[in-house]
């Protein structure tokens, strides 16, 4: 009879850490029985359930969802963000992608603006930082107006939609070489730049949400490109040369705070 | 604030002064080129440069200072980047999401050019002077300069991988500036990426082609 449900053994060595001020070491752990059709996550239940009746402590990690679209899970999977394929978060990743007998190392995004809470999980506040900057528009109270009345073109609405799809993982951060935040930022100041909502606080936004991001500890795009790989949502690269752009801008034709309104 | 208060403005800045440089090495290339011609071209070429006093130091000043601020802003950027993750993982980016090397390493071949750079230079510019005379001009006898240095074995050796270093630096550099300055459309970065490259495999087999010319020739 054909084998209908593959098993695998995986080997595991899975980063551990107590707190942000621990060392923090790997552990070895072999898993048995691993189906094909587990999510990696799912994986990691499974390793925490053996765990917890060897009377260790559960492997703590993030995620929420499960189904690829809140942005919660990560984790650094063989030493890319979310694991191997492409356009996939770690909760999508199915284990049929990994071969018997694999070794897989499990590491937390590292960079210095996300610091390790516990075991895989790290702190992504910075990132909430960056949207409260800069990621709102201004609304006429009142009745709401008719829709339609705002047109939009069907490239610029794919465009910024290409765009509006980052979930906010931080995978871009974990994958840079320079911890840099600026395919996160350029998405979020892209979706608002590209629509006619986003036009009264333009110049202001990218201005505050670019030197938010500088003040919080991400290094700089060096335009590796490390990002756009590793980007569950495929944000490309070009919504980064677009914040430049904007920036750039902003920057030289900002003026300073007396001048405005005044003679 | 100014755009240099802003690592984002100082690497536009950093940027644009390595473009400048980028083009000049072009230019440089393409001039000694002269040397497949022979002595007197060569030399003729050499004195009308020197002899040019405003082209002469608006260029040095131009390069000197574009330099500087390429040197200074890509170490600080560098010094920043490198901080902003303080511990390192265990293995990196691979497979489908493996980046080019070049592109993590710009800080160690731009290094290595500076010192090329500074050697280049004691080595030519401030090197032995010798003089020759061509219709009743005297003028420097650079192309012997160059012949001796070039019959070096171990030099253009060293020079030949420097060179590369340079080309490898400019495999990613011209590409990423035109994405530094906000020039990314999927019309066009294909082709800009590709020229990138094609840019940078021009000026270093163009630069290598004159120490092997040399070498080829004089036995
Ligand atoms: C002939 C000499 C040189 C040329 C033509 C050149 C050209 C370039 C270009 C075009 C870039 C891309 C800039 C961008 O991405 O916008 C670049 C980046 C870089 N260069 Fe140079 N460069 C030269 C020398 C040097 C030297 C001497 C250093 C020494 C420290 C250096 C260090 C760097 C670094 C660190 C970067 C990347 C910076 C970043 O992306 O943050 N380069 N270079
Ligand atoms: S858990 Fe929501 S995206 Fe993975």
């Amino acid at each position: 009879m054909s084998e209908i449900h593959k098993t695998m053994t995986i080997h595991l060595k899975i980063w551990r850490q107590k707190s942000p001020n621990d060392q923090g070491h790997f552990i070895e752990h072999t898993a048995k029985n691993v189906s094909e059709h587990m999510s990696f996550l799912e994986l990691m239940d499974v390793v925490n359930q053996e765990l917890i009746l060897k009377g260790d402590d559960a492997i703590e990690f993030d995620h929420d969802c499960r189904e690829g679209i809140c942005g919660t899970c990560s984790m650094v999977i063989n030493g890319n963000p979310h694991g191997p394929e492409k356009a996939t978060t770690t909760c999508q990743l199915h284990m049929r992608k990994f071969k018997d007998g694999d070794h897989i190392t499990v590491e937390p995004f590292r960079a210095k603006a996300f610091p390790v809470v516990k075991d895989l999980k790290v702190d992504r506040t910075a990132f909430d930082k960056i949207i409260t900057s800069g990621g709102y528009v201004s609304v006429n109270t009142g009745s709401a107006q008719d829709a339609n009345n705002i047109p939009i073109g069907k490239h610029t609405a794919d465009l910024a939609f290409e765009v509006a799809a980052c979930i906010g993982c931080g995978a871009c951060v974990a994958a840079c070489v320079n911890g840099s935040a600026a395919l996160f930022t350029s998405a979020k100041v892209s979706h608002m730049a590209l629509l006619p909502q986003g036009q009264a606080e333009r110049e202001q936004r990218v201005l505050n949400m670019v030197r938010t991001m500088e003040s919080l500890g991400f290094g700089n795009c060096s335009n590796t490109g490390a990002c756009e790989l590793s980007c569950p949502k495929e944000i490309p690269l070009e919504s980064i040369a677009r914040m430049n752009r904007e920036f750039y801008c902003a920057e030289v034709k900002e003026r300073p705070e007396k001048e405005i309104g005044g003679f | 604030m100014s755009l240099i208060q802003s690592s984002m403005g100082r690497k536009l800045i950093m940027g644009v002064c390595g473009g400048v440089w980028a083009l000049f090495v072009f230019g440089h290339m393409a001039g000694n080129m002269l040397i497949l011609v022979g002595a007197e071209a060569y030399n003729k070429y050499a004195h009308a440069i020197v002899t040019n006093k405003p082209l002469l130091y608006g260029t040095e000043v131009a390069l000197l200072s574009t330099l500087v601020f390429h040197v200074i802003f890509g170490v600080v950027l560098t010094l920043k980047n490198k901080s902003a993750r303080e511990q390192k993982y265990a293995m990196t980016p691979n497979g489908e999401k493996r980046t080019s090397l070049a592109s993590r390493t710009m800080i160690y071949h731009g290094t290595i050019i500076l010192f090329f750079i500074v050697y280049h230079l004691i080595t030519f510019k401030y090197g032995k002077e010798t003089f020759v005379t061509y219709d009743g001009v005297q003028m420097r006898d650079l192309h012997s300069l160059v012949v001796e240095v070039f019959q070096q074995p171990a030099y253009v050796m060293g020079y030949v991988v420097c060179l590369m270093l340079l080309g490898w630096h400019l495999s990613h550099g011209v590409s990423s500036l035109f994405q530094t300055m906000g020039l990314n459309h999927p019309k066009h970065t294909p082709c800009i990426k590709m020229l990138g490259k094609v840019y940078a495999v021009v000026v270093t087999l163009g630069f290598i082609s004159q120490p092997l010319y040399v070498i080829m020739t004089s036995f």
